[in-house]
């Protein structure tokens, strides 16, 4: 807020009004409207429906495939943010110690961000599809490894994890770099001085200094594993086989807008926002703490 | 002695560094050559093994074949009112929501910030079933407030935003991100500038225009980039809102063109449609590669 600032009753309704408006309607009355059907048993896309407490919520706790689909969703979420944030490191790192051409390789590696989740999805289901993709054919031919992600869950959570994976590694890549690009020259040539040879500049100096930008990344990569993927599930595995890659937001997807089992649906949308708010408030309150923050 | 001589880099490391590079490369664009490959391709040569790992002559025919199929042509024209609306309309709504709160004096000031805070933490992903019941029917909301405040009138019309190009984007609209950017950017201004506005008579409207708009161009060009590859990309509300094939997008017509597992899809048309969706958005990437590595990690924080 502005010390000198302007008066204008109508002018700031006019301002804030549409915004406003569409959080209402679009965002937080549907988000209410979820918190009271979790606890109705419902009639699909009439609404009326009975209350039934919290019916809902124990009949869902007391299933074993929703535990399963929780722990499907951490290794999942896990693996994505590792497997991206890890490769969006090491190439940000080569790129930053080049002598020349920095500016074309980023461009050459910043480009599959603008994929979407389904078109990644698309992409790596043809790679790995059992009949014709080029990489379950290198593997079943070439290596013998009896690929096929439709019949066995570890092969079908490798494909969801490397094709949610793909476009987030150039998402990490691009923070990395502008990380990198922040830290001053002196002090790696202070290091060097001091006899730091590369490997030991990067692991005590490089590292530490881009903390901040790692601890942003997994929140982000964390969230986006959580929720963008639905799209890469749907369009590969839908949750095969057997519920193996059925994660939490899948499940949502699925039972209420697939199965029509509004009641459930609306329990597991409850338990979610808990977890998310849960989680934004872990991730800020414990990893900050470990973080250095350089100025 | 140049710096890079002083951090002392030996060549092996130079050479191992640009084999790192050229594997990451090679990983990172295989899927996109194997699409272009396989697009190239007619059904025949598909089914042969091993897979074909060099472009065919069938690009044109199978782009046709496909266009013809699912209406790509619809599709790209649907795809690319989406994204501009949705890139256009977030940017627009989220700067005169951080103009009122940085330059007004607004009431309840806290609780429109906090409202559009934690909206972040209510991604449409966990309401999806009510929020399409809203879409279908826009009086939804009205019609539980009347339980509440009996007066209200209430028109017994359905207003549905269904099979509209307007329930493609309107519902997405608002955004925490970008309202939260604009006003941290405002709230940087110097005090002097609405001083100065003020003395010289402008009116609100007038410093709006004439002022923080132009000043904040870069920061409008680079959220526009990054929403417009949102909007492109998405999935899930084109799926809920959409059922006739006049309305549907790109990204979500790729569910149509080649479902699942189970069946057998057209890998080559399927994959052509996938060039289709995924070229516009990379190319505006790499065209305006500043403004979107500057919008990208702006929208991060």
């Amino acid at each position: 807020m502005k010390r000198s600032g302007f008066r204008g009753g109508w002018t700031v309704l006019l301002l804030v009004g549409p915004q406003l408006l569409l959080l209402l309607w679009f965002t937080y009355w549907p988000a209410l409207r979820a918190l009271r059907d979790a606890f109705h048993l419902a009639d699909p896309f009439t609404g009326e429906g009975i209350f039934v407490g919290l019916d809902n919520f124990t009949e869902l706790l007391a299933e074993p495939s929703y535990w399963r689909a929780a722990c499907t969703t951490v290794v999942f979420s896990a693996a994505v943010a590792l497997l991206s944030l890890s490769v969006g490191l090491a190439l940000a790192l080569l790129v930053d110690g080049l002598r020349r051409g920095a500016g074309l390789w980023r461009a050459a590696l910043i480009w599959p961000y603008a994929a979407a989740p389904a078109v990644a999805g698309v992409l790596w289901l043809f790679l790995f599809d059992r009949h014709h993709g080029l990489l379950a054919y290198a593997m079943n031919v070439g290596l013998g490894l009896g690929w096929s992600p439709d019949l066995n869950g570890t092969h079908a959570m490798i494909l969801v994890v490397i094709a949610s994976a793909w476009k987030q590694i150039s998402y990490n890549f691009v923070f990395f770099a502008a990380g990198l690009a922040g830290i001053p020259p002196s002090l790696i040539e202070a290091a060097a001085i001091d006899g730091a040879g590369p490997w030991t500049r990067t692991w005590c100096i490089v590292l530490p200094l881009l903390s901040p930008t790692l601890f942003l990344l997994l929140v982000l990569n964390v969230i986006y594993a959580f929720f963008d993927t639905l799209a890469v599930i749907d369009l590969t595995t839908q949750g095969r086989p057997a519920g193996e890659t059925m994660t939490l937001i899948y499940r949502v997807y699925r039972d209420g807008f697939v199965g029509l089992d509004l009641g459930s649906s609306s329990a597991q949308s409850v338990l979610l926002m808990l977890a998310v708010v849960g989680l934004t408030w872990v991730q800020f309150r414990v990893l900050e703490r470990r973080v250095h923050y350089a100025g | 002695m140049p710096a890079d001589r002083m951090v002392g880099r030996s060549r092996a490391l130079d050479v191992a560094a640009l084999g790192g590079l050229l594997l990451g490369l090679v990983v990172l664009g295989f899927p996109l050559w194997i699409a272009f490959v396989a697009a190239s391709h007619d059904a025949a040569r598909m089914n042969t093994v091993p897979p074909p790992l060099w472009p065919g002559r069938m690009l044109f025919a199978n782009l046709a074949s496909a266009w013809e199929r699912v209406a790509l042509g619809t599709q790209l024209f649907n795809t690319t009112v989406m994204a501009l609306g949705i890139a256009f309309g977030k940017v627009a709504m989220s700067v005169t929501m951080a103009f009122a709160l940085v330059y007004f004096r607004v009431r309840f000031r806290g609780l429109i910030f906090a409202l559009v805070l934690g909206a972040i933490l209510l991604p449409v992903e966990i309401r999806i079933v009510p929020t399409y019941l809203v879409a279908a029917d826009l009086m939804a909301p009205l019609r539980d407030l009347v339980g509440l405040l009996p007066w209200l009138p209430v028109p017994e019309a359905k207003f549905s935003l269904l099979n509209t190009h307007a329930g493609l984007i309107v519902p997405l609209l608002a955004s925490t991100t970008a309202t939260f950017l604009f006003r941290q950017f405002f709230l940087t201004m110097p005090e002097e500038l609405t001083e100065a506005a003020l003395i010289d008579g402008a009116g609100p409207w007038r410093f709006f225009w004439s002022i923080l708009l132009p000043l904040s161009a870069t920061n409008i060009a680079a959220l526009l980039v990054v929403m417009f590859i949102f909007g492109w990309n998405q999935y899930l509300w084109p799926l809920l809102v959409t059922t006739e094939p006049g309305m549907q997008t790109l990204v979500m017509g790729l569910a149509k063109l080649g479902p699942g597992m189970d069946s057998r899809p057209l890998w080559n048309e399927l994959m052509a449609g996938a060039l289709v969706a995924l070229l516009p958005p990379v190319m505006v990437v790499l065209v305006l590669q500043r403004w979107f590595v500057r919008g990208l990690i702006d929208a991060g924080k």
